[in-house]
């Protein structure tokens, strides 16, 4: 186990190099420049846009641009600084991670209790009204978009009826972010929720479980230990991968709370072309998405005992 | 069982991310007489003479005072800080500064106050974005050269004479310098700015009517009263707190839901139920803001004497009537001049110096385009950046006015750019083929600043590369005469060439909009769009 998860650590290594250097190249091929950007309708002095650029290291070849900032993340833990603002990167971070982290938490227990809640209960009543009710409300969750879900949520339950509020003033407050993490939620919540159904539906019929019945087990302990535990692996894979979507794809959502999260910073950073925040902000999304997947794989084991890691 | 060994481990895994998510900061709202208001994160540093755009305007508009201010209803320079400023030639100034102003650290506001942010504004290794507002002042070529290293630290133009005056020496002739000098760019900043910048830059100090209060970038400020303030436009609430806001969709809805008291952009979405919806608490006033199409004079294409027709005739085929009231709905103007209401007849608006030229004539718009040759290709490509605005709808609508009334349904196209940083790129690379979208928001209310920094040969923002000799010859000349009427003339002269050459073509003056809750009285938009927040009364 402990040498399986060293070389897992050991893997993200190239593949953390090798995504930093992607998106690296690909902010560089848009077109734009990010500093002739800062002056808005008005124009400036050439002097002033060259010392800038100079400034910001963009008058050098990409390549070397790549290594000054590998270089600095890895022995100062600096991530260069932000065009527009001039602020560190880092301090851009610290601001809108912990917000960020904040949200998707509330949105992952949402979207994880209530979607295998509501998969089990159809699971288990496979083929009857409430699977149907369940299914369809499912749907109802994955074919609306985001943005239009959002806005009538919060016309509906902060102005009209004024139980929530209807953006988020202290992110600290988790009533403020609960309207947003439902919406958030919403759709992986109605993937869980299906994918639980299925595989609860589909493991109801196999032999272990009949051994566990046959047994005279309490059905408490068939459903909650035996079935649920076999069935809960696709969901977790999906849950796995879900968080870092939940971190990074929350732009639509951030933005009708109002919520300065990594999303919207993202989406400012790419209109902006602003490389080095670009890459700080995904590198560490990165780093979350290998990380989950790394906790994903072991709880295969914990989940499924067939499952050993030598 | 093992298992739930293992489940204890992964548990504890998930649970040292977790802990994470409980940190950060919470920020009350404060109590008495405070006012919330919508703002944007600022995309600068907020130093005065960096700072280029509305939102960090919107701060340094509240903390800061300058020798000079614009009145908030007229648009009139007035001397603030300024005791006196005199002149013989137009060219040397002496100033005087006001007694017993000071920052509000203390700090008594003198002549070195402003020279020495002065100069940090202009010097090339401050690289500050607004130094070229410096660049009348005797010396910028050496402390900001167009090429190569600065060759000196200061502006030889500016002197201090006595601990309140000083004088400027400009390298020409500019008779309303006085009157530039409300410009943000030309504020006064105390020692602290110099010695201790970094934690200046974390809570800036200024002279004006409020003060930094907490300041957590990228999300808010809040700025209070500043009792001792000596100005006479002292604040009349207790404070202010700026929440930023990344859509001002929600913005208007915390406005409706009666979580925020004012917010000073009204989504174009909303604007067919804002009256309903705000009950009279709607304010839609004009700004110095003019939306232009600029023409790529560049291209030989576009630098005809027939191309001048087809310029007019493209003028008179756009519908500006139809479009600002059913797109725009009312918060935009059709433009009959190269300026803005904003000015006043006397500041050198002239409603209707554009003439026939502005108003829709499709027939003569047909007539004239084939006079001119056609269009330049066959088909002319507006070019805009897509990312920001509503640019797409009224580029569309401009060429469906085009298409219209030319009988042709491909002569004009919208040419949409990604983002506004390729834009800005493409222009000034010359690799744009059509005309394109150009909008001018005023630095200072005065009609110099309408023509000069747009059209004058090789100017900062002459974007579109137009040169014509009468025109620099009658803005210098304008420059040159110190009576005001005489020079407002002579620039007005000078817009009658943009309009015989249509350098540009004027679409609409813009307004402000702002939309606040029943709390709030006595809340007005100046001529920069920007709430007059030291007059607002809360409660």
């Amino acid at each position: 186990m402990g040498r399986y998860v060293a070389r897992r650590l050991l893997q993200m290594i190239p593949v953390f190099i090798g995504t930093t250097l992607l998106i690296f190249l690909m902010v560089y091929a848009l077109p734009g420049d990010p500093v002739r950007g800062l002056f808005g309708d008005k124009a400036t002095t050439p002097s002033v846009i060259r010392a800038l650029r100079h400034e910001y290291g963009l008058d050098k070849p990409v390549l070397v641009q790549y290594w000054d900032f590998m270089k600095g993340i890895v022995l100062h833990f600096d991530f260069g600084k932000q065009i527009a603002s001039g602020r560190p990167v880092t301090e851009i971070l610290g601001e809108a991670f912990p917000v960020t982290l904040r949200l998707a938490s509330l949105a992952f227990v949402i979207e994880a209790v209530i979607g295998i809640v509501l998969g089990v209960v159809a699971g288990l009543r496979a083929g009857k009204a409430a699977d149907t009710v369940i299914l369809f409300f499912t749907l109802l969750l994955i074919s609306v978009p985001v943005f239009v879900l959002g806005y009538i949520l919060q016309t509906v339950f902060a102005i009209n009826l004024g139980w929530l509020e209807p953006s988020v003033t202290d992110p600290t407050d988790f009533n403020q972010l609960l309207l947003p993490a439902i919406v958030l939620a919403s759709a992986s919540l109605a993937y869980v929720a299906r994918l639980s159904r299925t595989s609860v539906a589909e493991n109801l019929r196999a032999d272990y479980m009949r051994t566990a019945i046959a047994k005279g087990l309490p059905r408490r302990r068939v459903v909650g230990v035996h079935l649920l535990r076999n069935s809960l692996i696709p969901v977790v894979t999906f849950l796995g991968t879900d968080l870092g979507a939940l971190m990074g794809g929350a732009i639509v959502t951030e933005g009708i709370f109002n919520i300065h999260g990594v999303g919207g910073t993202i989406a400012d950073s790419i209109t902006r072309r602003e490389g080095t925040t670009l890459v700080g902000l995904v590198t560490i999304l990165v780093l979350v998405y290998l990380v989950c997947s790394l906790i994903v794989d072991l709880l295969y084991a914990v989940l499924d005992p067939r499952i050993r890691y030598a | 069982m093992r298992a739930p060994a293992r489940v204890a481990w992964a548990a504890g895994a998930v649970a040292a991310v977790l802990p994470l998510a409980a940190c950060g900061s919470g920020a009350g709202v404060p109590g008495g007489s405070v006012l919330s208001s919508s703002w944007g994160d600022p995309q600068n540093p907020l130093e005065p003479a960096n700072t280029n755009e509305v939102q960090g305007g919107k701060v340094l508009d509240m903390i800061f005072r300058g020798l000079k201010r614009y009145d908030p209803r007229t648009g009139k320079a007035e001397n603030m800080l300024a005791e006196k400023i005199e002149t013989t030639d137009a060219r040397t100034y002496t100033i005087t500064v006001k007694p017993g102003w000071r920052f509000s650290n203390g700090e008594p506001v003198t002549a070195r106050s402003f020279v020495d942010a002065w100069n940090y504004g202009a010097s090339l290794k401050n690289h500050q974005k607004n130094a070229y507002f410096f660049g009348y002042i005797e010396g910028y070529d050496k402390v900001h050269p167009a090429e190569g290293r600065q060759t000196a630290d200061t502006l030889s133009g500016l002197t201090v004479t006595g601990p309140r005056t000083f004088t400027v020496r400009l390298s020409q002739p500019f008779s309303s310098f006085p009157d530039t000098l409300g410009y943000v760019a030309f504020a006064p900043l105390p020692r602290m700015f110099f010695t201790d910048h970094k934690a200046w830059l974390d809570k800036p100090v200024g002279n004006g009517p409020y003060r930094i209060e907490s300041y957590t970038k990228g999300a808010q400020m809040y700025l209070r009263k500043w009792d001792a303030y000596p100005g006479p436009d002292k604040a009349r609430n207790d404070g202010v707190t700026l929440l930023v806001y990344t859509d001002s969709t929600t913005a208007y809805t915390d406005v409706l839901a009666g979580n925020l008291d004012l917010a000073d952009d009204i989504p174009a979405t909303q604007l067919k139920n804002v009256r309903k919806d705000l009950d009279g608490r709607y304010i839609n006033s004009p700004a110095g803001i003019l939306q232009t199409l600029a023409f790529p004079f560049w291209d030989k294409a576009w630098n005809t004497e027939g191309a001048r027709k087809v310029r007019i005739g493209l003028s008179m085929a756009i519908d500006r009537e139809t479009i600002t009231r059913t797109l725009f709905r009312g918060t935009r103007t059709p433009a009959t001049d190269w300026t803005s209401p904003v000015l006043g007849k006397a500041g050198g608006y002239q409603p209707g110096l554009c003439g026939r030229a502005c108003t829709y004539r499709p027939a003569e718009a047909k007539r004239l385009i084939q006079e001119g040759g056609g269009l330049p290709g066959g088909q002319v490509r507006i070019t805009y950046n897509a990312d920001s605005g509503s640019h797409k709808e009224w580029v569309d609508a401009v060429c469906n006015s085009i298409n219209n009334a030319l009988g042709d349904d491909h002569a004009c196209v919208g040419s949409p750019v990604g983002t506004f940083a390729d834009f800005r790129n493409r222009i000034a690379q010359h690799r744009v083929t059509g005309p394109f979208r150009a909008g001018w928001q005023m630095d200072y209310p005065l009609i110099q600043n309408f023509l000069q920094p747009l059209y004058y040969t090789d100017a900062s923002s002459n974007d579109g590369t137009w040169s014509n000799a009468t025109f620099d010859r009658l803005v210098d000349q304008a420059n040159a005469t110190r009576d005001r009427a005489t020079a407002i003339r002579l620039f007005q002269q000078a817009e009658r060439v943009v309009r015989d050459e249509m350098a540009a073509i004027p679409l609409w003056y813009q307004n402000g909009s702002a939309g606040y809750s029943d709390r709030l009285h006595d809340v007005a938009l100046n001529p920069f769009s920007v709430p007059v927040y030291d007059e607002i009364r809360v409660g």
